[in-house]
């Protein structure tokens, strides 16, 4: 099966980027240098093509009851244009995927959007749908992928550029809150979320308007790619869904991936009473950021010991923090290794190497 | 895009490159813009014994970690210590300042590597 390719492929090959497989599809892994990159977002703005993220739309008399079913957050509390981040759980509280979930704002088609991660829109459609079937009720899914296209405008410099080219409404957004909004002339919906822990937005708009929102940022805002949107999330801590966590390879629940504030035990979802259950006997294991004390960079898959070599847990992802000049990691440590300024040692090929356990954000926010 | 390829050095298929006058080792311009940008150099001692074909280290950059590999067999009597602080050197000047490591070594090794012409052919 050929890879699925974003409708701003041909601008990312004419402005010289590398491209690399993720989830199936073939995207831009870096235009001028993911060191580059990150501090043009830290310092400046980048705009990011992210539109191999899927779209699920949801509407219909039970729209409501299916989504508080199949994500861990409580959908009810969401006004129209409100936004929340969820795991999406299996019967064991096992996260399969993460998404944030939109309560579409008055005049939309659809009532609710939620956004899977890439790879994951065909697996979350059959989830969906057949929940629905096997429970009764009245809902119409459709996996809107593909007739969608997605950016993310991020950096301390990203509201004053996204107001310039949306209209100044965008800048009354609260953190999790969408509006729609036309940009450069293409009706959009403008969301108040990212991943890079820097001030943003995240622009959803029909795939034939791709390039024309793209154009009007890409001349003022540096091109990014996949690969400084990885060092940017995880200088923050956040899950990549498939690395930090997986379904079989890396089997997590959301309070062991440290996002039990995205579940609400009082609603009925899938995996609820598996979580509860976990919740009162306490985590085994938990996540958490390290730095090497040493030279070296870890990596997904290198093992934590104690500084005797002993297996304490596991690296799910690492790099040399560009912003700090220092080798960071996000992992899984038993508990009682999991407390911040613990001293571990990560394995790298072979090597123990001494390195501290450092609760992300590794930045000051 | 282009890349240096100087025609005094020899080549690996695996882009690692050997100068026969010194014995100075690095990897190609082609490997370093692959790779992107370098953070970390894991490289042999003085006196290890490499041999000609084998991994003697790793060069990692943000998204990848690759294994380097001799291009002949030989004693190591120089390490590049610069790149333990500055392992950008690996990018800025791979074919100068980024060198890895010096080796005293058999001529005839060389008869198994690759020229100039023939390692441009390869990364054309």
């Amino acid at each position: 099966m050929g890879l699925r390719t974003p409708p701003l492929y041909g601008r990312h090959e004419d402005r010289g980027a590398s491209f690399t497989e993720f989830g199936g599809w073939d995207m831009p892994v870096d235009f001028a240098g993911i060191q580059e990159e990150h501090a043009a977002v830290r310092e400046a703005a980048g705009i990011f093509d992210v539109s191999h993220m899927g779209e699920i739309e949801v509407s219909g008399p039970d729209a409501e009851r299916l989504m508080q079913r199949l994500t861990t957050n409580d959908v009810a509390s969401l006004d129209p244009g409100d936004a929340q981040y969820a795991a999406i759980t299996d019967d064991d509280g096992v996260m399969h995927d993460d998404t944030v979930v939109y309560r579409l704002p008055d005049g939309w088609d659809a009532e609710f959007l939620f956004v899977p991660n890439a790879g994951h829109d065909e697996d979350a459609y059959d989830r969906w749908t057949t929940y629905r079937d096997d429970e009764g009720l009245d809902a119409t899914v459709e996996n809107v992928t593909e007739d969608y296209g997605m950016v993310a405008v991020q950096g301390p410099d990203a509201p004053a550029l996204v107001a310039e080219r949306a209209g100044d409404g965008v800048l009354d957004l609260s953190m999790f809150e969408a509006t729609g909004a036309a940009v450069a002339g293409v009706d959009s919906l403008v969301a108040n979320t990212g991943y890079t822990g820097e001030a943003g937005f995240e622009i959803v708009f029909p795939a034939d308007g791709a390039g024309a929102v793209w154009d009007a940022f890409a001349t003022d805002c540096q091109p990014c790619g996949l690969g400084a949107r990885d060092t940017l999330r995880m200088e923050y801590g956040f899950l990549l869904s498939g690395q930090d966590f997986h379904p079989e390879d890396e089997p997590r629940t959301p309070l062991e991936a440290g996002i039990g504030f995205v579940v609400d035990l009082d609603t009925e979802f899938v995996g609820r009473d598996a979580i509860a259950a976990q919740e009162d006997a306490g985590l085994d294991q938990q996540f958490v950021g390290l730095t090497l004390d040493e030279r070296g960079v870890p990596r997904h898959g290198y093992d934590i010991t104690t500084p005797d070599g002993d297996g304490v847990g596991v690296v799910t992802s690492g790099t040399m923090s560009p912003t700090l000049d220092e080798p960071i990691g996000l992992g899984y440590v038993d508990t009682e290794y999991a407390e911040d300024g613990t001293t571990v040692h990560v394995q790298v090929r072979g090597t123990g190497k001494q390195a501290t356990i450092t609760t992300p954000p590794f930045l000051d926010q | 895009m282009s890349f240096d390829v100087p025609e005094h050095l020899h080549y690996l298929e695996s882009h690692e490159w050997i100068d026969p006058e010194t014995g100075r080792v690095g990897i190609s311009d082609f490997a370093q813009d692959e790779l992107g940008d370098v953070v970390f150099v894991e490289l042999p001692g003085v006196g290890d014994d490499l041999e000609a074909g084998g991994e003697f280290g790793v060069v990692e950059s943000i998204k990848a970690v690759s294994d380097i590999y001799a291009p002949v067999s030989g004693e190591v009597t120089a390490v590049n210590d610069d790149l333990a602080n500055d392992p950008e050197l690996v990018n800025d000047d791979p074919f100068g300042d980024g060198w890895l490591v010096e080796l005293d070594f058999d001529e005839a090794d060389l008869d198994d590597t690759l020229d100039a012409d023939e390692y441009e052919e390869q990364i054309a």
